[in-house]
């Protein structure tokens, strides 16, 4: 029944270790037009202009309440009738950043609220620009209690890339299809994506704790 | 919109008040906070605000550090408009613009400090003059440690705020808005978040401020016997309005209002 066979397991190792840096690129990626682009979202929620607000506020919402696997969809398949023709992998990064900057923005947007209105006040005193106060007193504040959510969608994002296998991503989940459909093995495939993933995030959970409480250190709070 | 033509574009003449609040009135809702307040504050004077709690004296502060905005009238400092600005020939609300180059003059400390907790006591005042005034860290850095030596905190100034006393963060946070050279100090309630012992640091620096500079101050205090000792004008807040003012030796050796004797015995009897 249980038959694992390990001569196999090497011999497609180097294939997923090579599909895990694809992943790696793809979270990597998509976390980083996430974090740039919450950030927008985030101060354009807070602008004063109100139509703006409730434009990006519904944008936001709607983001979160539908699936990530309907927007990968969109974007690939969708986009072209608009003259928009991405590539598999633009396609991913531009869906799973643009998912999660929703998410984010929120985080942001905690964070900033965390910050007491005084520190508003005492930078208007001081007569700072409100791109001053967002950069100098503003941000830095919000950045420790803003941190523990964006390292839990970091995890999330990660663990999110297998969805751009559906649109041909070779990932690792794609990678493991291809080796099981070739080789009509799936034990090993999955059980070593399953370990990969695992040997990733956990460690990341961990790393992202200890940065948390160093940052905070580092700002003297 | 108010009809500003009653209200001149620049005041001129001699004795131009440093501060000067023409009919300035601010309201939340329903609630009138100050009621068309008139109150000159003369360049180099010592005005101490006390009154019963919502009476309006924050606000008045607040109102003239911009931090919110009023509802009519005019307040201008140095003669100039500071909540207006003039365009076409009459007086328009101000632009975040105009408010910037405006409220330079003025600087504030606030009853629970607001020191920038991620920065030392040094980084806090070096901030407003290094970002904002374009100063080099270098001049920054002369003119901010003669600050904080000025305030005792020289010793302390690589020290988080989160690290210092009450009484220790309100004196950086003195020097950081003396950093900034205004020409108007506001303090509202500056020793009221401390304990009893370390108010004496505070109010020390206050008075070294009032003998040995020419500032423009405007103080909201419970203190009786500080405002008493230093001011040169007391003015007794009630409901958003001026009920009584007058020099401190007459306000509180001898109140003419009935509300003013009412509140000073009932201070009195607290302390
Ligand atoms: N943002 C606001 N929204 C609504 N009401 C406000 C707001 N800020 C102040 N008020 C009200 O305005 C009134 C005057 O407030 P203010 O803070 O000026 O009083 P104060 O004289 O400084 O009192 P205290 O001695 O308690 O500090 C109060 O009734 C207060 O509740
Ligand atoms: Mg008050």
């Amino acid at each position: 029944m249980f038959d694992w066979n390990w001569a196999f397991t090497w011999e497609i190792l180097p294939r997923l270790i090579h599909a895990t840096g694809n992943t790696l690129i793809a979270a990597g990626a998509g976390y980083a037009i996430a974090l740039v682009l919450g950030l927008i979202l985030a101060l354009a929620q807070r602008s004063q202009y109100r139509a703006l607000t409730f434009l990006v506020r519904e944008f936001v919402e709607f983001i979160r309440s539908t699936p990530l696997l309907l927007q990968i969809f969109f974007v690939f398949y969708v986009g072209p009738q608009f003259g928009i023709r991405l590539s598999p992998w633009a396609s991913g990064m531009i869906a799973i950043g643009l998912h999660y900057s929703c998410y984010l923005s929120e985080v942001y947007r905690g964070g900033i609220e965390s910050v007491p209105r005084g520190q508003w006040e005492a930078a208007t005193a001081l007569n700072m620009t409100m791109l001053q106060t967002y950069r100098r007193v503003v941000i830095p504040q919000a950045i420790p209690s803003a941190l523990a959510g964006m390292g839990n969608y970091l995890v999330g994002i990660f663990k999110d890339t297998p969805m751009l296998s559906v649109i041909g991503v070779a990932e690792l989940i794609h990678t493991a299809n291809a080796i099981g459909s070739e080789n009509y093995r799936f034990l090993e495939p999955y059980t070593m994506v399953g370990l990969i993933f695992l040997a990733i995030s956990l460690p990341a959970a961990g790393l992202i704790r200890v940065f948390e409480s160093y940052v905070r250190r580092k700002l003297g709070m | 919109m108010e009809n500003m033509s009653a209200y001149p574009q620049e005041i001129s003449g001699e004795n131009i008040p440093m501060v000067k609040f023409a009919k300035v009135r601010k309201a939340y809702g329903d609630l009138v906070v100050l009621d068309d307040l008139d109150l000159d504050v003369a360049a180099g004077e010592m005005v101490s605000i006390i009154g019963p709690s919502g009476s309006g004296k924050t606000t008045v502060l607040r109102m003239l550090m911009t931090l919110e905005r009023i509802n009519s009238g005019c307040i201008y400092v140095d003669g100039k408009p500071l909540t207006h600005m003039p365009a076409n020939g009459a007086l328009v609300p101000a632009s975040e613009r105009h408010l910037r180059k405006r409220r330079i003059d003025i600087g504030m400390c606030f009853q629970h400090f607001n020191l920038f907790p991620h920065m030392t006591a040094l980084e806090n005042c070096m901030e407003g003059p290094v970002q904002v005034l374009g100063l080099s860290k270098a001049e920054a850095r002369d003119r901010t440690e003669e600050l904080l030596e000025m305030v005792g905190m020289i010793a302390k100034m690589d020290q988080h705020p989160s690290r210092l006393s009450g009484g220790q963060q309100q004196r950086v946070a003195i020097a950081r808005a003396l950093a900034m050279r205004p020409k108007v100090m506001l303090f509202d309630e500056v020793t009221s978040a401390l304990d009893p012992e370390v108010i004496g640091e505070v109010t020390n620096v206050i008075r070294q401020l009032v003998s040995e500079h020419n500032l423009t101050m405007l103080m909201v205090t419970h203190q009786m016997g500080f405002a008493r000792d230093i001011s040169d004008r007391v003015c007794f807040f009630y409901d958003g309005k001026i009920e009584e003012q007058g020099p401190p030796a007459e306000l509180f050796g001898n109140p003419k209002k009935e509300r003013t004797q009412q509140f000073l015995s009932a201070v009195k009897e607290a302390v």
